[in-house]
């Protein structure tokens, strides 16, 4: 069945290395619903969090077209379960009169934060899982969101050892490892 | 975010790891590093063309060692290193100035991609200063050819030039081998560094399994164990990985038959009696049939094109599948498999043999034999029967003793050289095989040819692919190379024709083609031409040629309107293969 992937990818910080990944999914007609990179622990490398939508034999595929980047080092799919995600998404809300208390409760709900405010607007951060940013957006759609931007979703592996080891010990089914 | 992060330039790595190096080094301009950098490769020879941008780097080319063969278009440059590298096992290098000049190479690089071609592209770019700023003949080529290359380089540095092509080139030619781009900005050759060749490269990213996994291997000779019928599928990484002895050993170790894909033909000599033929689109019926019929299907560095399996719901229904390839990617990529062997060719096979036992498939191999077409194999045994560029073909193959290089352009030439060559070697078997490039036919002989100045050479081009490339003539004109160019001349881009004749409602729509005098044409470049217009002027026509030194083009005027038998519809399984309604009368069964 097609649902939503969530690949972390560490990747060498190589000038053109997010050009080299996104160009690679789309030749390769997979969709991308968001994309986030940034550093990672290690100095030199990045981790990128990609969405990607599709069958699982498919996105295995991407998996493993990704690894024939040269920058590519480790490309681990967190299923849900195994791993903790997070969005971070600002709104600017139209807040006038007496909504603008029922905006601020709400927002404390969402334990989200103030961030600006004009006479007419409140700017508004919330960090959560998809399913709680999507909720506080539809809160605050009542009353009339002005300008909104999503991060997209990171995400990190609940298991105590870092994504970091290279492609040669990254075995996911045994076919990889020249183990013996 | 690349642009304000901390690269890891190659240099940097390498700049520690030749610390203790004693003498002082030579400063040398980019462009003679870039020289002495391919020298270090072990590169002979070089094809390309000059311009502005490398202006500077032809400077420093007369000094070198390396022989520059002076092309007439940048794509035939990159074409002929790409035939250069099949030829000699080598990595093929081109060399195009920017813009225009690395644009024309862009086929030649999907050609090599495609095909897991070991290949250098070098080409020039604007001065650092005009990157970015659409200067004259700026063309951003590492962002064009990214999806053509394995791996591309912008260099930055003269320092990294050395690093760079230490790299480019262990990246060539290891794991799954292809095309690898460098482009360097003029200032970059122009400024003068000091020089030192590193003596390590490689990167922990890129660690590519070439040792299978032995687990692995011992299920592959399980499946081979318990298996009644069969089938080995041979495809171009055995040749790739220069697997050949160990691949014939393997094969008569267990005694099971071999089918080719197009460009495995030649893995093991196509005259060995387990040896049944080509597969797929255009494969022998028997060998289809084999398919159709096997329970264990063994693909040793083949990818599961969709010209060698048909449709895929129908390709080989009742197999179990071993699939042997280097490239974790393609395991599963198109047919589902059941043991994947990931690893190099020639390691895996020199595993499996250890693992396997002796075998005999006398009675599998007889019931395959019986579904050969035997009309045609009659008309074969007897020469004034055979179809016309049969005959020629044949008549190559039976004057050099299988033993020429065979190149071939693109259309229904090929693939009649595919099926009735008789291949003894993989790596003289050159031909276009995943990207299907007409005009590949002479500049992939003149690339043989400088690569194996010591083997006979001949290409068998269609009129249309010719007409394409025959600028090349000069060129091998002026390298005064002894190759022999046989035109299958049917006044037809043919197979584009045949689809239109029996999938178009015969519809010919802009497939007639005319050409030049070809004869007056070679004979202008300073080529010899020969003419042949009936049937038993072939052989003689094709020994004259080979008696003549220089190029040597024959104008094989043929029937125009033949088609290549049998043929898989596009889209079709391969076993509703359609045949010859001449040569196979008693085909009412498909
Ligand atoms: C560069 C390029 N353009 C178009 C094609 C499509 N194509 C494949 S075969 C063919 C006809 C080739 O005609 P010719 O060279 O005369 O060979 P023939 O099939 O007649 O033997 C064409 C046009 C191609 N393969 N490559
Ligand atoms: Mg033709």
């Amino acid at each position: 069945m097609e649902h939503a992937h969530t690949l972390v990818v560490l990747v060498e910080d190589q000038p053109g290395v997010l050009n080299r990944v996104v160009s690679l999914l789309r030749r390769r007609s997979f969709n991308i619903d968001s994309i986030t990179v940034g550093h990672s622990e290690q100095p030199g490398m990045s981790r990128m969090t990609l969405v990607v939508r599709g069958e699982d034999a498919d996105v295995e595929q991407a998996g493993k077209q990704l690894y024939k980047l040269l920058e590519v080092m480790k490309v681990t799919d967190l299923s849900e379960g195994e791993a903790i995600t997070r969005e971070i998404v600002m709104v600017k809300v139209a807040a006038k009169g007496q909504s603008r208390s029922e905006i601020l409760q709400i927002a404390q709900v969402y334990n989200a934060r103030v961030l600006d405010v004009t006479p007419s607007t409140l700017m508004i951060e919330a960090t959560g899982d998809e399913a709680q940013i999507d909720s506080f957006l539809t809160m605050m759609r009542v009353f009339g969101i002005r300008e909104m931007v999503r991060s997209g979703k990171i995400a990190m592996s609940r298991t105590s050892g870092t994504s970091r080891q290279g492609k040669a010990d990254a075995p996911s089914n045994g076919v990889y490892a020249a183990a013996d | 975010m690349a642009a304000n992060s901390i690269a890891v330039s190659p240099t940097a790595i390498l700049e520690e790891a030749d610390h203790g190096q004693a003498a002082a080094p030579e400063i040398l301009s980019g462009a003679a590093i870039t020289c002495r950098s391919l020298e270090e490769e072990g590169v002979r020879t070089v094809f390309g063309y000059p311009g502005g941008a490398v202006i500077p780097l032809y400077d420093a080319i007369p000094s070198s060692s390396l022989h520059h063969v002076l092309v007439r278009f940048e794509q035939w440059a990159g074409l002929a290193a790409d035939a250069y590298a099949r030829a000699t096992g080598e990595v093929g290098v081109c060399i195009a100035t920017s813009g225009p000049g690395a644009t024309n190479l862009v086929t030649a690089l999907a050609n090599a991609q495609l095909d897991s071609i070991p290949m250098v592209a070098i080409t020039g770019q604007v001065g650092q200063a005009l990157i970015g700023r659409d200067g004259f003949q700026e063309v951003d080529i590492t962002g064009v050819s990214l999806p053509v290359t394995k791996h591309n380089y912008l260099v930055q540095r003269a320092e990294d030039i050395a690093p760079t092509i230490k790299e480019a080139f262990y990246l060539a030619r290891s794991g799954r081998p292809g095309p690898v781009l460098v482009d360097i900005p003029k200032n970059v050759f122009i400024s003068k560094v000091p020089y030192i060749y590193p003596s390590k490269t490689g990167r922990k990213s890129y660690q590519p399994t070439t040792k299978p996994n032995i687990r692995q291997v011992r299920l592959a000779a399980e499946e081979i164990r318990h298996s009644k019928k069969p089938l080995i599928m041979a495809g171009h990484g055995i040749i790739l990985s220069g697997a050949g002895p160990e691949f014939q050993q393997f094969a008569e170790r267990t005694g099971i038959p071999v089918i080719y894909t197009l460009l495995g033909l030649g893995s093991m000599s196509e005259l060995h009696p387990q040896s049944l033929g080509m597969m797929g689109m255009h494969g022998h019926r028997h060998v289809n049939r084999a398919l159709e019929e096997c329970d264990l299907l063994i693909n040793i560095g083949a990818r599961f094109d969709d010209r060698a399996t048909g449709r895929l719901s129908g390709f080989a229904p009742n197999a179990r599948v071993v699939h042997v390839d280097i490239d974790p990617a393609e395991i599963g990529k198109n047919v589902k498999t059941h043991v994947p062997v990931v690893g190099d060719a020639r390691e895996a096979l020199t595993m499996l043999i250890e693992e396997v036992d002796f075998g005999d498939h006398k009675a599998w191999l007889d019931w395959i034999d019986g579904q050969r077409n035997r009309v045609l194999e009659a008309a074969l045994e007897d020469r004034p029967e055979w179809p016309e560029p049969y005959a020629i073909i044949r008549g190559i193959a039976e004057a050099t003793d299988n033993e020429a290089i065979l190149t071939t352009d693109v259309g229904q030439h090929q693939m009649w050289a595919a099926q009735q060559f008789g291949f003894k070697y993989g790596d003289r078997w050159i031909t276009s095989g995943g990207l299907g490039t007409m005009g590949y036919g002479l500049p992939s002989a003149i690339g043989a040819k400088m690569g194996r100045p010591d083997l006979e050479v001949w290409s068998i081009v269609g009129d249309g692919g010719f007409q394409m490339s025959f600028s090349e003539l000069a060129t091998a004109v002026q390298e005064n190379l002894d190759i022999n160019i046989a035109i299958i001349n049917n006044g037809y881009l043919g197979m584009v024709r045949q689809w239109q004749d029996l999938f178009h409602n015969h519809n010919y729509s802009e497939v007639r083609i005319s050409a030049p005098d070809f004869v007056q044409l070679a004979e202008a470049f300073g080529a010899t031409g020969i003419r042949v217009t009936s049937d038993e002027d072939i052989m003689p026509a094709i020994q004259r040629a080979r008696s003549i030194k220089g190029p040597v083009v024959i104008d094989f005027v043929v029937e125009p309107e033949a088609n290549v038998y049998p043929i898989v519809p596009p889209g079709a399984s391969n076993s509703e293969m359609m045949h010859d309604p001449q040569w196979s009368p008693d085909e009412e069964d498909v």
